[in-house]
């Protein structure tokens, strides 16, 4: 506890002493130095570590530090899934959108929710009547321990490291341009307080730090639409109409635009979209931090309602950016404005900025502030959970499970996962840090493309097809991850934009790779398991039943608080 | 495991599952089309999606893309709404006749 403190200590008094130092060897593209953002900053930042302080003294046993000893409610675990969910890239990257092209924001928007009701329908209750910590659980639990819990580490830590890259490189470029802090130093910020939530509070702290977030934001958000709402007399129509007027697109940011040409790569993103959130690990482990499966379905119901009321805010707030940010001189940058003649191209900071601009100009300086403040703290929040999420993995599945055949102690399985946590820290901020000029926007549809395509159908598979095999889901679950990984290599977002072969070049045409490697998983699956007559096959058959109906009715589930 | 068989062959566990995977199932797919439904709108008919409503500049695809948000939550309701007020009852019936 005691070295808690010291890190605590050592951590916030550094932060405005840095701040300090990056402010007087500013660059050209960081904003000035925002104090009122740092003081909010600094504030949530302490709150947060005092709540990490009293998690960590309520964080024992190992239900403790994976699932919060299952004590968190319904509403609660609602909100922090939100908190889970609702990233900067999508609280600014979809607002962004929304400012460049209109309403192809809204297509994102609507794909990055649907996958929730999935969720709800068939996921959510049988993943906490089955499981205990991480989705291995469930989908280990009739089949062949060890080869399972190896594929689903590895279709987890796939995930949870492309994730944690692509936020990464985010709020370094983020906080770099909000705090006027150089990149390095957000990194290793961002870093380091994640490792000591997850290493001291577990999942406690990183609930509890993702629910504060949720509120945050959702405030935020609320405040800053109503007020761009309130300058239009409350009519969407009035907004609308002057967007059209002084956005150089004109009336075509209101139909789709070029975002989505082909439509197989529609089709295949919102594949992606729907069912990756549904194959998320952060997202599924959240599910054991309630105490039963009522609660679980209940949780998904409040978070549904809280982001989709959050994507329809980032709609208005976009358009309020139009309005609004494009048009005052004091956001935009005069020498590309003289360029482009365009306030949309000539944002400063470039378009993920519109909505802190917006911030800045309905609610001044010290809105700013919060909204910058906010901002970091969800970044915060969506890297600690993920944090826990790939740490669980090792701890609970690879070393738990695979290496101590579900023997290990306990304390030992938690000291294992703070030190993955560590692990995964440094190695978080060492990658943030190469990957500082890359174009890491594809990471994260790759990470959606890996969770539709490995962990989602082995998990639907496994709770509801009674012939699944061991074999079947190794193969397929294999399959789905290598072809997503290898579709996403070979796309035009990556064969040419980042490894720049010339345009055209690329042998996949499609951006994103979930419609074929999502059908090669399930085809796996299917065939293998199908063609599967070995001893296990039988035993994993015999096995449905029994678990089909503790699905299906909870009797047996791990009960709330192991104490 | 004879209790297994034993609660298998329960009706309200029959009911149970009969009910909440026609539900799930139905819920599931109404989202699958709807939203499909609203990829390929984009993806094929741009255009319609771009038709002002009156004589405004709103268009028909503003409603239509929204109204897909507020269904997956409302469907979403509907299915909590559902087990809260029968599954669940369901369910303690076939834990407490199964107490061994």
């Amino acid at each position: 506890m005691k070295r808690f403190a010291w890190l605590s200590v050592i951590l916030l008094a550094s932060v405005p002493t840095i701040a300090l130092a990056a402010g007087a060897v500013e660059g050209g593209s960081k904003q000035a130095t925002n104090w009122a953002a740092i003081g909010m900053f600094v504030g949530f930042v302490a709150l947060t570590l005092a709540i990490t302080y009293w998690a960590a003294k309520r964080t024992a046993s190992a239900a403790d530090f994976y699932s919060a000893g299952g004590g968190i409610t319904g509403f609660q675990n609602g909100l922090a899934i939100a908190g889970d969910y609702m990233s900067a890239a999508s609280f600014l990257g979809i607002s962004g959108l929304v400012y460049t092209s209109g309403y192809d924001g809204l297509i994102y928007s609507v794909g990055w929710l649907v996958g929730w009701p999935i969720v709800t329908f068939l996921i959510a209750e049988q993943l906490r009547n089955l499981g205990k910590f991480t989705f291995a659980d469930v989908t280990s639990f009739r089949l062949g321990q060890t080869e399972i819990r190896i594929l689903a580490a590895c279709g987890s830590l796939v995930t949870v490291a492309f994730y944690l890259i692509a936020q990464m490189v985010g709020a370094g470029k983020l906080i770099q341009l909000l705090f006027g802090l150089d990149y390095w130093i957000a990194v290793v910020l961002v870093g380091g307080l994640m490792m000591i939530y997850v290493t001291f509070g577990g999942m406690k702290a990183t609930t509890w730090v993702q629910i504060i977030k949720a509120v945050l934001l959702l405030s935020g958000a609320t405040f800053m639409a109503g007020a761009v709402l309130y300058k239009f007399g409350f009519s969407p129509e009035a907004l609308f109409t002057k967007a059209t007027e002084v956005h150089p697109k004109k009336l075509a940011i209101m139909e789709p635009g070029t975002l989505i040409s082909n439509p197989l790569s529609a089709v295949s993103l919102g594949l992606a979209l729907m069912f990756g959130t549904a194959g998320l690990p952060h997202i599924l482990m959240r599910f054991f931090t309630v105490k039963d499966a009522q609660a679980a379905r209940k949780s998904v119901f409040y978070a549904t309602g809280f982001i989709g009321y959050f994507y329809i805010l980032t709609f208005i707030i976009g358009f309020g950016a139009i309005t609004l940010v494009s048009t005052d001189a004091m956001f935009l940058d005069g020498s590309i404005l003289e360029k482009t003649k365009s306030g949309i191209a000539a944002i400063k900071g470039g378009s993920n900025m519109a909505a802190i601009h917006l911030a800045n100009a309905v609610g001044g300086n010290l809105f700013l502030g919060f909204i910058s403040a906010v901002a970091f703290a969800t970044i915060l929040a969506v890297v600690s959970g993920l944090a826990l999420a790939g740490a669980s993995s090792i701890s609970h599945d690879l070393y738990g499970m695979v290496i101590k055949g579900g023997n290990a102690n306990e304390q030992d399985e938690i000291r294992v996962s703070k030190i993955a946590t560590l692990v995964l820290g440094v190695l978080a901020i060492f990658l943030g840090i190469v990957f500082e000029n890359q174009n890491v926007a594809f990471m994260v549809g790759l990470a959606f493309a890996i969770a539709a395509s490995c962990n989602f159908p082995v998990l639907v598979m496994s709770i509801f097809w009674k012939d699944l095999t061991t074999r079947g889901a190794v193969v397929g679950g294999f399959l789905g991850l290598v072809s997503a990984v290898v579709g996403v290599v070979l796309s035009p977002a990556v064969w040419e934009a980042t490894l720049g072969f010339a345009k055209g070049s690329a042998p996949i045409k499609l951006d994103n790779p979930a419609l074929f490697s999502m059908a090669i998983a399930f085809a796996g699956i299917w065939l293998v398991s199908m063609l599967d007559r070995s001893k296990r096959a039988a035993v994993d058959r015999d096995g449905f039943d029994a678990q089909y109906v503790r699905s299906q009715t909870g009797i047996g589930a791990a009960s709330a608080t192991a104490h | 495991m004879s209790n297994l068989a034993k609660i298998e062959r329960d009706p309200n566990y029959q009911e149970l599952v009969r009910r909440r995977s026609s539900l799930g199932w139905l819920l599931s797919a109404i989202m699958l089309v709807v939203y499909f439904g609203f990829i390929l709108l984009v993806a094929y008919a741009p255009k319609f999606l771009g038709i002002p409503l009156g004589t405004g500049v709103t268009t028909i695809g503003i409603p239509i893309g929204l109204s897909v948000i507020v269904l997956a939550f409302v469907l979403t309701g509907i299915y909590v709404r559902q087990a809260n007020s029968s599954y669940d009852v369901l369910i303690r019936k076939i834990v407490e006749e199964n107490r061994s």
